[in-house]
């Protein structure tokens, strides 16, 4: 099982290391660090990795690694799961995953591995069970802490573990009771030169909020569930009753959650909401290139495309971009060679334009590749796939809850290929 | 924000003031003490100074202050091992707690400690725990019992944990039984054969049970565990699919993929008429798409396990193709599986959409993606047959853009082309050649090359271009000159009037001037050819090759099903099975995927998979051409005899080395196999050398146990080791094991003979290369029918050793050759020297007196002979038995002296001096000494102590 976790930075600092059995030595990195070296972006180190006596498997989560060392044949998926696992956690305890806030912590983040790993198997990640037994800072505690030297390891002992639902705890008590879901699509699409879509399709999120006295049992059902045939759930819903009437049927965490991630892809279903007009050309003589992208409203359901924003990674030739935006504005990043328009909101009756020359090295052959376009968009009060949610019923508990759902659309990975 | 202001406080001042102030008496200012002693621990600061002070705080009623004080212990227990025991009581004490959550909590703090003396400790409050009411405490307790078994897995076994921890899989509570099956696992993996999860239908419907309930590990863990099992029948079968069937649906990806494992198996025992059958085929498939939405970490690893998905069910993804298109921000990694993936789901209805997309990738800026992107077009050429043209046309517009590095591997997968349909594009040579100029790259001119000399009648200039190259004959890469040499020797086949000038410049620059032997050999080869036997050499160096084919890049299918029973897993990762990596788990299983219901018709079994399918086609290994040589000589192997006279014109070299006939071609092989090239072949297809030597690790033993071992039977008995020489993953499914023997003063090699593929192999036929001892097949390999699948047939092949004789390292290291209608194979293996001693090994008492005495001290070596309890007679007639003759014996001071003599078949003797003292195990063969009579000049003096090691047995 899980035998080390090492948390590295962007520089290659080892700044945490935990060893759940027997302890190794640092130098086992080293093999990491060559991967490193030979990946030259860190995203693109290799997620497995094998050195002499041990296997080495990293996950890179906001501009760290988290490298855990395994010793036998240990399934990677488990591992890797585990590690986002713990970012998730540290992300949840601190509000975000980073070096200053880990080794700002460093004591909690300790007593947190130590209760979510036993001799290498996982013992307690629900966040909920580990809230109870070690307290997330608050401004307050931690005042209080820094005056009187009292540390973060709760006096109670894992009750959570006990019950048939692990992931509540019991004797949650609120004044407002109430219930939100917001159901989130990205859409993941790669559209062609002439804006034919090569490719798309919709990850759907259900993202809850859920703060409810006692033992509520909820009821979630949609109007089109025929939408979702590929789905995956939070361990709380009923899959039974999924399988036999589409509703999702649950006794939900405490707090914030993930009820379900679906995904939508057959082609007919997902709306493509912009189209984008580009053409992007270099001259074969003279250092100088020409630009020019429009935007316009497809499929948008008759709502607003918001915070639209194109980014360009230019070939390494283009010196300068001379242009002009009929709306919003423009950067270029001559390090990083990124050209970003921020445009904000589509006006449909004045579509937003970019436009001008681009300035390349002199004396170096027409670049070769061809930049894509990234595009980022929103949309409130829409699912693109067409997903509603027809009703939430509550049982097990006599109060009314307050109830709401929200919808968003927003672009994922979205390229348009020039 | 920082959670303790104590960080820069401890210093050596400090300690002491813990120190009081965790010996206080008020309970409040104790526990805060611990607090700071803890808060210094985590970041990393040394306090184990303070262990008895410590551990004094832990008898208290405190939660919050017993946990601190176990978290320190389980720190620092190990450095001070005897102060751990002042913690053992409270722990004790602690497991009988009421509640149920401190028992829990001692148990597992307990299992940290990782001190020996603390262990003995455990075992009964463990033994408590294990059988605790409360499922908590169990399941804690469960693994507690892996912790302990990793400090000291004897005692584990001594005190029975192991069958109270299988009883744990019966458990009422499905994390109990989740985590004892996880304990289960990991303590299986350093048994490999203790049979610890033995699973029956009964163990099998609990593990169901409880797959439903516990935590998302726990069912990674079981789901890992029902994928171990064989189902008795299709209805049990199907009945655990369906209850696995949910798990498709879990958030968890790494549930997913071991749910996918087990339906992966299983589905192999379900008729492939039934209904069900089709649906579960459908129900795959979204789950592994939903995968690929997830991380880029976790996403590579579902890639590595779609590969070998499709490889084995292409059916489950066929309509799947656009998900694996590659995004611009995908981490390389993610890129280059995607591709290959796409590769794999090409067929003819998506070819166009595969090929757009590649030739967008072509485009890209990272050059190593676009390099495996234009290989990629190239590999659709060679899978998709009416897709070629297309892709011929799309490879030739990215030679036009005239990016270098494009270019050169559009050239190189060309070449793949022309090998799989010959005769067809010949029209874009003109185009390839004036892309000429700009190669740099080792392989891409290697490929350029080799059209040239393929095609040399078709372009009017051949001999200017190849002519050109070797102008830089000696700056090139060996593959680029093998290369060139193979192509003017084809040219001039070709058309011989022109060119003669040129082919002697280039043989003279291979034999004389190369200091590569790979080269100079191929060059002399490739000379006597011509000199000797023009007609010969058309047949040998311009022979029809067989067209290469996709499977070239599958998985070999022994292996795949191997692999499929490991998704998941590091295997499924590195695509290699976990024997081949895994420490210390030498003895893993090979898995087997179960046969299909009604098994019967066997080779059925795959027909849903259309790669199993698929005949084995022709995969071009180095020595395509080389095997059929080889063919041509097998049919009178013992009667190689002298070469024919060399010609006027050949070297001294070249006589040499053709001297020992047949034997130096096969030696060659060798060779060649190991630089990369052989003639027939040319260099730089690309393919790795398929077949290579294998070698095994030698008997450890060495002869002298086992003699010993055979009990009283006579004669150098039934197997010594049967080994497996050649496992079938290296021999496209042809698996040969067996062992060496001496029989009524034959020499036999007793093989047998296992076809693990899907297809009949027949023409059977073995060549050894020239070995130490001149052994060589006494006549041909008898195998008269052909060997179907899944049956394996046992051969005797009587060896004589009048053979061509070469030094080999080790001494006794054979090489072996053995062909059949699919390929040429070779392995290497060891023969007990054993089996060389002769009959009339005894030498007279007076000769072996005179001998003893004539040979120099140079000659002779000493070694100990460990822990053989027999006496001297005893010893002597078993020796005697391996035709060791005992010639005298004699007793000085309590010490047996026995003096022996073997004759080997070379005719060289050996002599020994055995000394035995009674009651001590240890023999010790003082002095040998060897004498050559007959062959001399072969042995070295090396041939010593090892002739001698065997021998003295």
């Amino acid at each position: 099982m899980i035998h080390s976790l090492f948390l590295i930075n962007h520089t290659g600092d080892i700044f945490l290391e935990k060893h759940w059995k027997s302890v190794i030595g640092r130098s086992v990195c080293d093999y990491f660090f060559e991967a490193r070296e030979k990946a030259v972006e860190p995203e693109n180190v290799p997620p497995v990795l094998q050195t002499p006596h041990h296997y080495l498997i990293s996950i890179y989560r906001g501009k760290l690694f988290f490298l855990s060392v395994i010793q036998t044949e240990v399934p990677p998926l488990f591992v890797i799961e585990f590690l986002h696992r713990v970012a998730d956690t540290i992300q949840d305890y601190f509000g975000e995953c980073s070096e200053g806030v880990i080794k700002d912590n460093v004591v909690t983040v300790y007593e947190l591995l130590e209760e979510m790993l036993d001799n290498g198997f996982p013992l307690a990640t629900e966040s909920n069970v580990l809230k109870e037994m070690i307290r997330p800072p608050t401004i307050l505690r931690s005042v209080v802490n820094t005056l009187t030297g009292a540390s973060n390891v709760g006096d109670t002992l894992p009750t959570g573990q006990l019950s048939n639902v692990p992931w509540r705890r019991v004797g949650v008590k609120y004044t407002n009771n109430e219930a939100y879901f917001d159901v989130i699509e990205e859409i993941d699409a790669i559209l062609d030169k002439s804006g034919t879509t090569v490719f798309a399709e919709i990850q759907g999120v259900i993202e809850a909020c859920v703060r409810l006295t006692g033992m509520p049992d909820l009821t979630l059902s949609f109007m089109n569930p025929r939408l979702l045939d590929d789905v995956s759930f939070h361990p709380c819903v009923r899959f039974k009753r999924w399988e036999s009437e589409r509703v999702l049927s649950f006794i939900p965490p405490d707090g914030n959650f993930t009820l379900m991630n679906y995904h939508v892809s057959s082609q007919n279903l997902v709306a493509i909401p912009v189209y984008v007009k580009q053409s992007i050309s270099f001259f074969e003589t003279g250092p100088c290139g020409r630009l020019d992208i429009t935007i316009g409203p497809k499929q948008t359901m008759g709502k607003t495309v918001e915070g639209l924003m194109v980014t360009i990674h230019m070939p390494k030739a283009v010196l300068s971009a001379n242009l002009t935006a009929t709306q919003g504005t423009y950067t270029y990043d001559l390090a990083t060679k990124v050209l970003v328009w921020d445009i904000g909101k589509l006006n449909p009756q004045k579509l937003p334009n970019l436009k001008g020359s681009l300035t390349t090295q002199a004396g170096t052959p027409k670049p070769e590749d061809n930049p894509s376009l990234n595009i980022d968009l929103k949309i409130q009060q829409l699912a693109i796939s067409g997903l509603k949610v027809s009703r939430l019923d509550m049982y097990g508990e006599k109060y009314k809850p307050f109830k709401g759902v929200k919808y968003l659309t927003k672009a994922g990975k979205f390229q348009v290929r020039t | 924000m920082c959670d303790f202001p104590f960080f820069s406080l401890v210093c050596t001042g400090e300690i002491f003031e813990l120190k009081a102030e965790l010996n206080s008496d008020k309970k409040e200012k104790k526990k805060e003490a611990v607090k700071k002693v803890i808060a210094s621990m985590t970041v990393g600061k040394d306090v184990s100074a303070l262990f008895p002070d410590v551990v004094n705080c832990m008898q208290t009623d405190n939660l919050e202050l017993k946990k601190l004080v176990y978290l320190y212990l389980m720190n620092y227990a190990k450095s001070q091992p005897d102060m751990a025991i002042m913690a053992v009581n409270t722990f004790v004490k602690d497991c009988e707690d009421p509640n149920p959550l401190i028992r829990a909590l001692a148990v597992r703090t307990m299992g940290c400690i990782r001190v020996d003396k603390i262990t003995e400790y455990l075992c009964e409050p463990l033994r408590k725990c294990l059988k605790d009411e409360d499922p908590y405490v169990r399941k804690t307790a469960a693994v507690c019992v892996a912790k302990l078994h990793d400090i000291n897995a004897q005692l584990v076994e001594d005190q029975g944990f192991l069958d109270t921890l299988k009883d744990l899989i019966s458990d009422s509570n499905p994390m109990v039984v989740a985590n004892a099956v996880a304990a289960l696992s990991e303590i299986a993996e350093s048994h490999p054969n203790s049979n610890l999860l033995d699973l029956n239908p009964q163990t099998i419907n609990k593990l169901l049970t409880a797959l439903n309930e516990c935590t998302e590990w726990g069912q990674i863990f079981i789901l890992d565990c029902l994928a171990n099992y064989t189902p008795r029948d299709d209805r049990e079968s199907q009945s655990i699919c369906e209850r696995v069937t949910p798990r498709l649906s879990h958030a968890n990806s790494a549930v997913v993929l071991s749910a996918v494992k087990v339906l992966m198996k299983f589905m192999e025992m379900l008729p492939k008429d039934l209904d069900y059958y089709g649906t579960l085929l459908k129900k795959l498939a979204p789950p592994l798409v939903t995968l690929l939405s997830a991380e880029p970490e976790l996403q590579y690893v579902a890639l590595r396990n779609i590969n070998l998905i499709v490889q084995r069910r292409p059916e489950i993804l066929k309509h799947e193709m656009k998900v694996f298109f590659v995004k611009y921000n995908d981490p390389i990694y993610v890129k280059l599986e995607k591709l290959d993936i796409m590769i794999r789901l090409a067929s003819q209805a998506n070819i166009a959409q595969v090929l757009a997309e590649l030739k967008e990738y072509a485009t890209e800026v990272d050059v190593d993606f676009v390099r495996k992107a234009v290989r990629a077009i190239g590999r659709c050429a060679i899978k998709v047959e009416q897709s070629a043209e297309r892709c011929v046309s799309t490879l030739l517009d990215l030679i036009q853009t005239k990016v270098n590095y494009v270019v050169q591997e559009a050239i190189v997968v060309i070449k793949d082309i022309f090998r799989k349909y010959p005769n067809k594009y010949e029209s874009v040579i003109a185009t390839l050649c004036e892309n000429l100029d700009s190669l740099d790259e080792p392989e891409a001119r290697a490929a350029m090359i080799w059209i040239v000399g393929e095609y040399a009648e078709r372009i009017d200039n051949a001999d200017e271009l190849l002519e050109s190259f070797l102008e830089g004959f000696h700056d090139e890469s060996t593959q680029v000159q093998l290369q060139l040499l193979t192509a003017i020797v084809k040219l001039f086949l070709k058309k011989p009037t022109e060119t003669q000038e040129l082919v002697q410049q280039v043989l003279s620059l291979a034999t004389q001037d190369s200091d590569n032997p790979d080269l100079r050999d191929r060059g002399y080869i490739y000379w006597r050819l011509l000199s000797t036997d023009p007609v010969a050499a058309k047949e040998v160096v311009l022979a029809e090759k067989p067209l290469i084919s996709e499977e070239t890049d599958l998985i070999e299918p022994t292996l795949l099903e191997e692999l499929i029973c490991h998704i998941g897993t590091l295997a499924s990762v590195y695509h290699k099975p976990p024997s081949a990596f895994v420490e210390g788990s030498r003895g893993v299983q090979h898995k087997r995927l179960p046969g299909s219901a009604g098994s019967a018709d066997s080779p059925d079994t795959g027909s849903a998979a259309g790669v199993s399918e698929a005949p084995p086609a022709v995969i071009p290994s180095q020595g395509d051409l080389l095997g059929d040589l080889l063919n041509l000589d097998l049919t009178p192997p013992t009667t190689s005899g002298p070469p024919p006279a060399p010609s006027s014109g050949m070297q001294m070299g070249a006589m040499d080395l053709l001297g020992g006939g047949l034997d130096s071609l096969v030696g060659l092989l060798h060779l060649g196999g190991d630089l990369g090239g052989s003639p027939a072949m040319g260099a730089g297809f690309g393919a790795p050398p398929t077949a290579m030597p294998a070698s095994f690790p030698p008997p450890v033993s060495g002869g002298l146990d086992d003699l010993f071992d055979l009990g009283g039977s006579v004669g150098i008995t039934d197997l010594v080791y049967v080994q497996i020489w050649l496992p079938a993953m290296k021999a496209k499914g042809l698996e040969i094991s067996g062992t060496f023997a001496r029989r009524a003063g034959v020499i036999q090699m007793e093989m047998t003979l296992t076809n693990k593929a899907m297809s009949i192999m027949t023409d059977f036929a073995i060549q050894f290369n020239r070995n130490s001892f001149g052994l060589a097949p006494a006549g041909p390999l008898q195998v008269l029918t052909p060997v179907g699948p899944n049956q394996s047939i046992e051969v005797a092949l009587p060896l004589s050793t009048v053979g061509p004789v070469m030094k080999m390292e080790p001494l006794t290291n054979l090489q072996v050759a053995v062909k059949n209608n699919i390929d040429v194979f070779y392995f290497s293996s060891q023969y007990p020297i054993s089996m060389l001693f002769v009959e009339d090994g005894k030498m007279e008492r007076q000769v072996f007196l005179a001998t003893w005495k004539d040979i120099p001290n140079d000659n002779e070596a000493q070694f100990q002979i460990k822990d053989c309890h027999l006496n001297s007679d005893a010893a002597s007639s078993k020796l005697q038995g391996s035709n060791v003759f005992t010639i005298a014996k004699r007793t000085v001071e309590g010490q047996d002296m026995l003096y022996q003599s073997m004759k080997l078949t070379n005719g060289i003797w050996v002599l020994a001096e055995l000394r035995v003292q009674a009651g001590n195990p240890n023999y010790t063969v003082s002095t040998v000494h060897v004498r050559y009579i007959g062959l001399t000049g072969l042995v070295s003096s090396d041939l010593l102590p090892h002739a001698d090691r065997r021998a003295a047995a």
